[in-house]
């Protein structure tokens, strides 16, 4: 059923290293690897080697630069997947009851099907963490990988999500965060894990670690405030056409 | 949002048809034999219409009756039961004014209410929708129920009632436009808390995820213009509101004027509903850095 369980005895989720991860899309290409031939339906490319290409993803990485006040701008690289909220939007919209979130470990899964591809759910989605797959025609998101996490065929070191096994910077993290002990809770608490959107009131189970403050410019010579500044009017030509300009 | 021409077609011409059937089962006006046979056969075929093109934008439309199964939390599926109420019992109360030449007044009023209900269930659809914050107002739900009553109105014949509800569709479409303007600035989503890092500084989408379209930006960030918009509006709200008006009081609420008002009307309904979904801006196109200029 779409009814959320009140509480999941786990709270498995991701934290993501805002200040760790380089931008190079290694967990997007594994994440689409491990889950085009894994669970469920493929991820489907369309018109891939043409002149307009899209597919399905079920984790992006986007860049952004933060400006702050004082010093120089900021690049933060900033993936995002499904956060697998405990109130989770996506999954009491769904008509046909193929959304549900798992009581055990807290898992937002589609039942493919059992998915007509309505689409609400991807609407009801703030993230965007939800896309259709136009050629299954259901509707695809993250699944923690399901399939890799409780299995008993791979060694124990790849049971973890593929984003999480194949970053090489160590930006994501794996484990429950409903256990106040856990790593990552560990994480979280220590370097002031953050909210997407908590305005939305879907209160998300994976978390985003912010940059570290970076070190402030250095100052060049104690007496350089006190010298004069560099005269910025030209002279000889360029000073008369700056005039000569100046005055049309 | 993506405004997908099979639900523009679908809430317009459902409303339209759970508008009308609501006036023939309270029999406004009480129509016998062929009469109501075809003002019946009318509501019944815009309504079914109505949700059979519906069906067109799903992937699995087989599956459909799955949709029936979650009504406990899912107002898509509320409003799968609700239509099929709806349907059986102003079907069943037909029965009467076609063939026996009676009225069945209980069934008549069971079956309006259950109209009134579809059409509030489908306002619902949008308005449950929070990531949406257009949609998600206090406007939305009477504006579709008023909208659809008046076309019923309208098609029904009833001038003194369709005046009435036109206008009060009106006022309630000013205030859906202008508490919908400000929706998304009040409901304190930006790149800043989009992202967590609104805090450090002015946060620019720097480079997108992919060169390429997606699904999302397909179907949840389509950027209208605003100019346009505005001359929509204008548009809309003279075909749906002004000129029906304008037609039922030169007319006296003859009814002619009110079938030609009746197709004004839908009309202008079908450029509302486009602006409806073209307008509403899904927080999600944050992450792209594009809002509507």
């Amino acid at each position: 059923m779409t009814d959320l369980p009140a509480e999941t005895q786990r709270k498995m989720g991701l934290v993501i290293d805002l200040d760790t991860c380089v931008g190079c899309h290694a967990c997007v290409v594994a994440c689409k690897g491990w889950n085009t031939e894994g669970y469920g339906a493929p991820l489907s490319d369309q018109n891939p080697y043409g002149s307009d290409p899209s597919g399905t993803f079920l984790n992006r990485v986007h860049s952004y630069e933060v400006q702050p006040e004082r010093g120089p701008a900021q690049l933060v690289h900033f993936p995002k997947s499904c956060l697998h909220c405990e109130d989770a939007p996506c999954v009491t919209v769904c008509p046909t009851g193929a959304s549900y979130k798992r009581e055990d470990d807290g898992i937002v899964l589609v039942n493919e099907s059992s998915c007509i591809g309505c689409g609400l759910c991807a609407w009801a989605c703030p993230y965007g963490a939800r896309e259709m797959d136009i050629a299954a025609g259901v509707m695809k998101k993250c699944t923690l990988c399901v399939d890799r996490i409780y299995n008993e065929h791979i060694p124990e070191e790849d049971r973890v999500p593929a984003c999480v096994r194949t970053c090489p910077a160590g930006a994501r993290h794996f484990g429950d965060l409903g256990d106040p002990d856990s790593e990552v809770s560990r994480l979280v608490a220590e370097r002031d894990g953050i909210d997407l959107m908590p305005e939305m009131g879907t209160r998300p189970v994976n978390k985003y670690l912010p940059p570290r403050p970076r070190d402030e410019e250095p100052v060049m010579d104690v007496l350089g405030p006190l010298l004069e500044p560099v005269a910025d009017t030209p002279d000889g030509l360029l000073g008369w056409l700056d005039r000569q300009l100046s005055k049309l | 949002m993506h405004p997908a021409p099979s639900v523009i077609v679908f809430t317009t011409l459902s409303g339209l048809g759970f508008g009308l059937l609501t006036f023939l089962a309270l029999g406004l006006p009480a129509l016998s034999g062929w009469a109501a046979f075809w003002g019946y056969g009318a509501g019944f075929a815009l309504a079914i219409g109505g949700l059979i093109s519906s069906t067109f934008h799903l992937g699995h439309p087989e599956r459909a009756l799955l949709a029936f199964t979650q009504w406990r939390t899912s107002w898509l599926s509320r409003e799968a039961w609700a239509s099929v109420a709806a349907l059986t019992v102003t079907g069943l109360h037909a029965i009467g004014p076609v063939f026996l030449g009676t009225r069945f007044a209980l069934l008549g009023g069971l079956g309006a209410g259950l109209c009134v209900i579809t059409v509030f269930t489908t306002s619902m659809i949008y308005a449950s929708i929070r990531a949406v914050p257009r949609w998600h107002q206090p406007a939305t739900p009477p504006l579709y129920l008023l909208l659809s009553l008046a076309g019923g109105a309208l098609l029904a014949g009833q001038a003194p009632a369709a005046a009435v509800l036109l206008a009060a569709a009106g006022a309630v479409q000013l205030w859906a436009w202008r508490a919908g303007d400000a929706a998304f600035a009040r409901a304190g989503t930006t790149i800043g808390t989009a992202t967590g890092l609104g805090g450090r500084g002015a946060v620019r989408a720097f480079e997108p995820p992919h060169t390429g379209d997606n699904y999302l930006l397909r179907e949840m960030v389509f950027v209208v213009g605003r100019r346009h918009a505005r001359k929509l509006r204008v548009v809309a709200f003279t075909a749906m509101i002004g000129l029906p008006l304008v037609l039922l009081a030169v007319s006296g609420g003859a009814l002619w004027a009110s079938w030609l008002g009746a197709a004004l009307h839908a009309g202008g309904v079908a450029v509302q509903r486009w602006l409806f979904f073209a307008e509403a801006e899904h927080v999600v196109g944050l992450y792209y850095g594009r809002r509507v200029a």
